[in-house]
C-alpha cells in the first residue's frame, strides 16, 4: 500500500473541518449530527473500531493526559505528544470539539460546552450512521470491554456482552476480559458469541502443548474481498493482572506466529489482512516494522485516540497503525480502496462520539435501562461532592488516583500508599457528585482487595523500578502499556532515560531520606497473588467520602521528573 | 532433534486443542509413565558426554572456560525464541535453531543466573539443530544460545525480563 502526500493532505484537513468551534464569546454553534458525521463513503472495505470502552455504557467525561512521555526511538512520535503539541502536530484548531476530543486542553470550560462523550446507546447511533454508507462494513471490538464498571462487575460481564451483540459487534479481542476468569471467558464466546461473533487471538495458547485456544484469524468476505482479521490479545495479561485467572493458558507478542497467521490467510485468499490489537501503541508500531504483509493494524490498549494513524514501513511494505483511545469516546472508520487483489488507498478517521450531538438509539437506550435497573440505588448514592476535577489518566497521577491514595492513607493508618497505574477511569467535573457509580468507575476489578503492608526502603525501590521500567523501557517489547504506579506520602524523582534500577531516586518521607532497612506501613490496593483478601477498595475509600462530604481541589503528587523538559509528551 | 511436539489441525488449518492428547499425557503423567518413555530421549543423547564442572561453573566466564569456548561470533544462523517477558521466571519457555551447517552441539546459557549453564545437547549428524526447552531465571537476563558448528563457536543473545508483574494497563 502506498499513501501519496494528496491523500495525506486530505486526510488530516478531514480531522479538522468537520467538527464545532467555539466562537469570541464562548457560544457554539453547532451542526446538525448529518453535517458532523457527514463522511462519505471511499472504496469498497469498511472497518469500524472501538477498543478500551471500560464497560462504559453511558455518556462520561473523559479527560486526556497531559504526561505521556515517550522515551528512546518514541520520543515525540505519536501517542507521544500532549495539549497544544499534540494539536499543533494533528493540525487541529484550538476551541475546537476536535481540540476537546483529542487533548485535555480547557477541559472544564469545553466540556460545559461540548457535553459528555461515548455511551452505548449514542455509539450505537453512530455505528448505523456509517453502516448506512458502507454496506457491510464490519465492527471490531479490540477488547478491554467487559471490565470498568460496577455494573459489568456485578453481572460478571454480562452487560456488556449484551449491549455488544445489540451493537453488532462482529469480532473481538481481549485483555481485562480474562480477569473473569477463563471459565467465564470461554462461556461466553462457547455460548452468547456462538455464530454471532467471532473471538480471535493468535497468541493465546495452552501453556502445556502450546495449542491454540481461540481462532488466531477470521476471513469476512466483503463487497466481493476477502478480508483477513487477526486477533492479537494483550501479550501480558497474566503478568500484568493475575496469573491466576488464566493459570493455563500463556500469552506473549508471538512475532514468528502472527507472521505465519498473515502468511496462511493470504494464503488462502485475503486481500486485506487487519491485526485487531491490544498489544499498545508502540508496542503495535515496532510489530510493524518487522511484520510483512498487514495493511493495518486497529490498536488499543494504551488509550490514545490518534486521529491520524502512523504509517509504518516493513520489509513487504507499509502498515497503518491506529489507537482508537477509551470509554467509548470515539470510533475508528477506516476504509480501504481494494482493486486488482490489493489495497490501492485508504481514508482513516477517529470520530469522538459527542453523546449531545448524536440522538440515542432508542433500542439500545432500552436495553441499557433494563440491564442497570437492579442496581440503580447503589449506582446513584451519593458519597460527597467534588470540589475539584476528578480524572485518571497520565504518566505518574492523576487527582482521582490521588483521592485513592490519600483515603488509604487516613482509613489503614498507612505512611505510604501505592494506586495501579491503570489507564482506565472516568473523569468528573468540580462541584459535582461523586455517586458510588463513579468511585466504581476508578476501583471495580475482581481483585480490588485493599492492603496493609509492612515494607523495607528497599522493597519500595524494587517495586517502583520495576513498574518504571514497564513503562520507560527504551524498548517497546519490553513495556507492559500501564502507567508509573501511584505514590501517596512519599516523594520521588524519577529519570526515564536512567537504565533500570537507576530512575527512581530521592525517595523521601516527610522529607526525610528513605532508609533501605527501615520498614514502613505500605497501603495499596488490587494485589496479583492467588488467595489475596482485605477490604474491597471501594469500601475503604467510600467510607472516607461519606465522612469528608466535601473534598477540595487536591494537590497532585508529582514526581520531580529529569531529563524531560523538551519532551512533547508532557505539559505540566 | 525435533523435540516439541506441533499443532493439531482441523480442515480449515485452525489450529485446535487435542483434549484427547492432553488427557493422555496427563493419566501417563499420574501414573509415573512418561520417566520411562522417550521423553528422556536427549539426556540419554547426551548421557555419554556430562560434564558436571560446566553445569556447576558460577559466572559466565567459567562456564564458558568450562565448556572450553575461547571465543564465538554472533550469528544471524543462530535464532533464540522466547518472550520478550517471562509469565512465570521459574518456568520461562525457549527456542533455539541453528541454520548453521554441521551443527555438532547447542548449549543455553542464562548470563545472570547463578549457575549460569542450563541445558546442552550433543547433536548427531543428520539432525535437525532445534530443540525447545524451558529454563529457569533468577532475574533478568540476556539468554546466550551457543552453538558448536564445524568446531567453531557461534551464539545469539536474546533479552528475558523477569518483572514483579501486577501493574494492570
Amino acid at each position: 500500500m502506498s499513501i501519496s502526500r494528496r491523500q495525506f493532505i486530505q486526510l488530516i484537513g478531514a480531522a479538522a473541518a468537520s467538527g464545532m468551534l467555539l466562537n469570541a464569546k464562548g457560544v457554539l454553534a453547532a451542526p446538525s449530527m448529518d453535517k458532523l458525521y457527514d463522511i462519505p463513503r471511499f472504496g469498497n472495505v469498511h472497518l469500524l473500531h472501538f477498543t478500551d470502552c471500560h464497560a462504559q455504557l453511558r455518556p462520561i467525561y473523559f479527560r486526556e493526559p497531559n504526561v505521556n512521555l515517550g522515551v528512546g526511538q518514541a520520543i515525540g512520535r505519536p501517542p507521544h505528544l500532549v495539549g497544544e503539541k499534540l494539536l499543533h502536530h494533528m493540525d487541529i484548531k484550538p476551541g475546537s470539539s476536535e481540540a476537546y476530543a483529542f487533548s485535555y486542553l480547557n477541559f472544564e470550560q469545553a466540556s460545559n460546552a461540548f457535553g459528555k462523550v461515548g455511551g452505548f446507546s449514542h455509539l450505537a447511533t453512530l455505528v448505523k450512521h456509517m453502516k448506512d454508507s458502507r454496506p457491510n462494513a464490519l465492527l471490531l471490538d479490540g477488547g478491554d470491554t467487559w471490565q470498568g464498571s460496577a455494573t459489568a462487575l456485578w453481572t460478571n460481564g454480562q452487560d456488556m456482552v449484551d449491549a455488544c451483540l445489540q451493537l453488532g459487534v462482529d469480532v473481538m479481542t481481549a485483555h481485562w476480559e480474562m480477569t473473569l476468569g477463563d471459565k467465564r471467558v470461554k462461556e461466553i464466546v462457547e455460548k452468547d458469541f456462538k455464530n454471532r461473533v467471532d473471538f480471535i487471538a493468535q497468541n493465546i495458547k495452552t501453556t502445556d502443548f502450546g495449542d491454540q485456544v481461540f481462532a488466531p484469524y477470521v476471513i469476512k468476505e466483503m463487497n466481493g474481498v476477502p478480508v483477513a482479521i487477526i486477533g492479537q490479545a494483550f501479550p501480558y495479561t497474566p503478568i500484568a493482572n493475575p496469573r491466576h485467572f488464566v493459570p493455563d493458558w500463556t500469552f506473549g507478542i508471538q512475532e514468528e506466529n502472527l507472521q505465519a497467521m498473515v502468511d496462511e490467510a493470504r494464503a488462502k485468499g485475503a486481500k486485506v489482512v487487519v491485526l485487531l490489537s491490544h498489544n499498545g501503541m508502540d508496542v503495535d508500531i515496532k510489530l510493524a516494522s518487522r511484520v510483512r504483509g498487514m495493511d493495518a493494524i486497529l490498536g488499543g490498549h494504551t488509550h490514545d485516540g490518534m486521529p491520524v494513524p502512523v504509517i509504518v514501513d516493513n520489509a513487504g511494505g507499509k502498515t497503518l497503525v491506529t489507537n482508537a483511545g477509551s470509554n467509548s469516546k470515539f470510533l475508528g472508520v477506516l476504509d480501504f480502496d481494494v482493486r486488482a487483489g490489493a489495497v490501492q488507498g485508504f481514508k482513516y478517521r477517529l470520530l469522538p462520539v459527542f453523546s449531545n450531538y448524536l440522538p440515542a438509539d432508542p433500542e439500545m437506550e432500552q436495553l441499557i435501562g433494563k440491564l442497570r435497573a437492579p442496581f440503580e440505588n447503589r449506582l446513584n448514592e451519593k458519597l460527597a461532592v467534588t470540589q475539584g476535577t476528578l480524572y485518571r489518566r497520565g504518566n505518574f497521577n492523576g487527582t482521582f488516583d490521588q483521592l485513592i491514595v490519600n483515603a488509604l492513607m487516613e482509613v489503614k493508618g498507612a505512611e505510604i500508599a501505592f494506586s495501579p497505574g491503570f489507564r482506565w477511569g472516568t473523569s468528573l467535573l468540580p462541584n459535582t457528585e461523586i455517586l458510588m457509580e463513579n468511585l466504581m468507575d476508578q476501583t471495580a476489578t475482581t481483585y480490588s482487595h485493599s492492603t496493609l503492608t509492612e515494607m523495607t526502603g528497599s522493597m519500595i525501590k524494587t517495586v517502583m523500578e520495576d513498574v518504571a521500567d514497564n513503562l520507560f523501557n527504551p524498548d517497546p517489547y519490553y513495556q507492559q502499556g500501564g502507567d508509573m504506579v501511584r505514590v501517596g506520602g512519599m516523594t520521588y524523582a524519577i529519570d526515564p532515560n536512567a537504565a533500570m534500577g537507576s530512575r527512581v531516586q530521592d525517595m523521601r518521607l516527610n522529607g526525610v531520606p528513605i532508609e533501605a532497612t527501615k520498614k514502613y506501613k505500605v497501603a495499596g490496593w488490587a494485589p496479583v497473588a492467588e488467595g489475596a483478601s482485605g477490604e474491597p477498595v471501594w469500601d475503604v475509600v467510600a467510607t472516607w467520602l461519606r465522612s469528608k462530604k466535601s473534598v477540595p481541589p487536591l494537590p497532585l503528587n508529582t514526581p520531580r521528573i529529569i531529563g524531560m523538559d523538551t519532551n512533547p509528551g508532557m505539559a505540566l | 532433534m525435533q523435540v516439541y511436539t506441533m499443532f493439531d489441525s482441523d480442515e480449515k488449518g485452525v489450529q485446535v486443542m487435542d483434549q484427547g492428547r492432553r488427557n493422555a499425557l496427563r493419566m501417563a503423567s499420574a501414573l509415573g509413565l512418561v520417566c520411562a518413555g522417550s521423553l528422556l530421549g536427549p539426556m540419554r543423547a547426551f548421557a555419554g558426554e556430562w560434564k558436571a564442572n560446566s553445569f556447576e561453573a558460577k559466572g559466565l566466564a567459567n562456564a564458558l572456560k568450562e565448556l572450553g569456548v575461547d571465543s564465538y561470533t554472533m550469528s544471524g544462523e543462530v535464532s533464540v525464541i522466547s518472550a520478550e517477558i517471562a509469565e512465570n521466571g521459574a518456568v520461562v519457555p525457549v527456542s533455539v535453531n541453528s541454520a548453521i551447517p554441521n551443527t555438532e552441539y547447542m548449549a543455553i546459557l542464562i548470563e545472570k543466573n547463578p549457575n549460569p549453564l542450563s541445558v546442552a545437547f550433543n547433536i548427531p549428524e543428520g539432525t535437525e539443530a532445534a530443540f525447545t526447552t524451558r529454563v529457569k531465571m533468577g532475574e533478568t537476563s540476556n539468554i546466550l544460545a551457543l552453538v558448536k558448528a564445524n568446531g567453531k563457536w557461534f551464539a545469539a543473545s536474546k533479552e528475558v525480563k523477569v518483572t514483579l508483574g501486577g501493574c494492570g494497563g
